[in-house]
């Protein structure tokens, strides 16, 4: 049974039960995802954004056969997740980020050997495989030492050329690119770039929207366990058209002065990040009103480093989109 | 891929310095302890029958914290997602580890062999030499069919570490690996006879001393296949219910 999608998912859910405080255990039931609907075509490169606890990896782990779904259905390559497991399985590779889930004291050779006998990769292909996958990571000449002597970088390449190993028809890329830096992290962004164009499918998520944007070719946005908004990059941009996106650098901003921006006249959106003692503030406001002036009136009296004003990204659209929900 | 795994794993696991620290210090401790229990009997080979018994509870030990917490040490690792998501059966994952466990320990049976030697001099004669390591490669095997049906069982235990400290000892008198069964009372004959340990140390007693070492043999390898098959079975069982309980991943 062979189907058009590489993925799909019906009414998928998952709750996690947990037994929470020690004396009088209570259980606790935190529904992660509710509801999920999507369907990836063959050879498409899909990603899944989202705020922390949104419920990304959920949905992977119940894609990737890792977790059973406590409701609705989810096929891959056609293949039920839940009743054909093996089948599912033996077209599927998953990375995750993070330096965790390999073999510390065994060499990356020998890391890629076990996995590759135990992902079925003929013997008379193997070696010609890990070669091939240790090149396309660039760990070629250093797969005799041992994984504990690699630094996070290295070990996220390694975990890439592993999921690889059995040239997998669908890809699971959980944060792939978290602790590379920014040079591996392009070469990262070109090996997917190219098996997405070689026919893998790709499931990806990431915090970085400007990888979202440049890899995929449509994005869903989950918060709250739900898809929130689904479509290209360029339509989930278009969300916030007819933004106009007002940035600043300040130190020290009060609560009661980021209330006060939320209800100046046109906004629409405020967000704050911080970066050390610097906090970064995105205020969005309707294109036609010109708020920087309001914007900087209220913020009178606090140390202001850059102002910026300028067309929205996908990551407005982003923020728009999780505000909303 | 058995072979594979077990070798990975083995190697995995000799190259860890806990594992090290105690398989250099825990031979000669059980060197020591065989030949002081056994001196008052003086007999050389009582003395050598004390050294096969001390090394084999070493492989016990092995064989029961590796499996037992071979589960747990995956997860910790963060390998247990990615080895049980290979499309294979549950069983043909996790074996190789729990005989990785077994074959650490068989060092450990070799060390106090040598120790016993280098210290009191024990004499390395055995009844049947060829017979020896034939037995001693079918108890590796066994105690890691045995560890797998533990492993399995383990994981569904929340207290799996405090169940291994309590099953050390009993194992090690019930299944005669120091004193013979004889001495034991007579209710503990039924559950000898149906751990594949039992039937283990036996062949390598009668390897060592003289006897029938193939029945026992037979019977070792006989039961540790149950052990496998009802451990296979355990660790479907077990493997869904992680996947409805998400206890793959360290939670
Ligand atoms: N094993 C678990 N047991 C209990 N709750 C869990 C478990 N795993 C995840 N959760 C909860 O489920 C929700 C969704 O988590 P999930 O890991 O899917 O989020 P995510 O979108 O991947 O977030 P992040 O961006 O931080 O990786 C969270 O509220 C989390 O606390
Ligand atoms: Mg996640």
């Amino acid at each position: 049974m062979e189907s058009d999608y590489a993925i799909e998912a019906e009414g998928l859910r998952r709750a996690y039960r947990s037994r929470t405080g020690w004396l009088r255990p209570r259980l606790t039931t935190v529904e992660a995802v509710r509801g999920v609907d999507f369907t990836v075509r063959r050879g498409e490169l899909f990603g899944l954004l989202g705020p922390n606890g949104a419920g990304k990896t959920t949905t992977i782990k119940m894609l990737n056969t890792l977790l059973i779904p406590t409701g609705g259905t989810a096929r891959i390559c056609g293949f039920d997740v839940e009743k054909q497991t093996r089948e599912v399985r033996r077209r599927i590779g998953y990375v995750f980020g993070g330096d965790r889930g390999l073999y510390d004291r065994l060499s990356a050779l020998d890391n890629l050997r076990y996995f590759a006998e135990l992902y079925g990769v003929p013997a008379r292909d193997q070696r010609k495989r890990i070669a091939e996958l240790l090149e396309l990571v660039r760990l070629a000449g250093r797969e005799h030492e041992r994984v504990e002597g690699y630094s996070r970088g290295m070990r996220q390449r390694l975990h890439i050329a592993r999921g690889l190993l059995h040239a997998p028809e669908v890809l699971f890329l959980d944060e792939p690119s978290i602790g590379v830096d920014p040079v591996a992290a392009r070469e990262l962004r070109q090996t997917v770039a190219n098996l997405a164009a070689t026919g893998t499918t790709v499931l990806l998520t990431t915090h970085y929207m400007a990888e979202a944007d440049e890899l995929c070719d449509r994005i869903a946005v989950i918060a709250d366990g739900r898809i929130q908004a689904l479509g290209t990059p360029a339509e989930l941009r278009s969300r916030a058209d007819g933004r106009r996106i007002v940035e600043v650098e300040a130190y020290g901003v009060p609560d009661t002065a980021l209330a006060a921006l939320r209800d100046l006249p046109g906004v629409r959106e405020t967000a704050v990040e911080t970066r050390g003692a610097l906090q970064v503030l995105t205020v969005q406001s309707d294109a036609h009103v010109d708020i920087q002036g309001d914007v900087l009136r209220e913020l009178a009296g606090i140390r202001l480093g850059r102002v910026d004003s300028r067309e929205p990204t996908l990551e407005d659209a982003y923020v728009t989109i999780v505000g909303a929900s | 891929m058995l072979m594979v795994g077990t070798l990975m794993h083995a190697k995995h696991l000799s190259r860890s310095p806990f594992e090290i620290a105690i398989s250099l210090v825990v031979p000669v401790v059980q060197a020591v302890l065989a030949v002081y229990l056994f001196r008052s009997g003086g007999e050389q080979d009582r003395l050598l029958q004390a050294a096969v018994g001390a090394g084999l509870m070493g492989v016990w030990s092995s064989v029961l914290f590796g499996s037992g917490g071979a589960i747990q040490n995956q997860r910790w690792q963060g390998t247990l997602e990615m080895i049980m998501m290979a499309p294979r059966r549950p069983v043909v994952v996790i074996l190789p580890l729990t005989i990785a466990t077994g074959i650490t320990g068989t060092y450990s049976l070799l060390a106090t062999l040598i120790w016993g030697r280098v210290l009191f001099g024990i004499r390395l004669d055995f009844a049947h030499p060829y017979a020896f390591p034939v037995a001693a490669a079918v108890c590796i095997v066994a105690l890691g069919m045995f560890g797998l049906l533990l492993a399995s069982t383990f994981v569904l235990m929340r207290n799996a570490n405090a169940l291994a400290n309590v099953l050390e000892y009993p194992v090690w008198l019930v299944s005669g690996m120091l004193v013979p069964l004889t001495v034991l009372p007579t209710w503990t004959g039924p559950i000898a006879a149906a751990l594949p340990t039992t039937w283990g140390a036996r062949a390598l007693h009668e390897a060592t001393t003289g006897g029938p070492v193939w029945p026992s043999v037979a019977m070792c390898l006989a039961i540790s296949g149950l052990c496998l098959a009802l451990g296979a079975a355990a660790l479907t069982v077990v493997e869904r219910r992680a996947r409805v309980t998400a206890t793959l991943a360290l939670a």
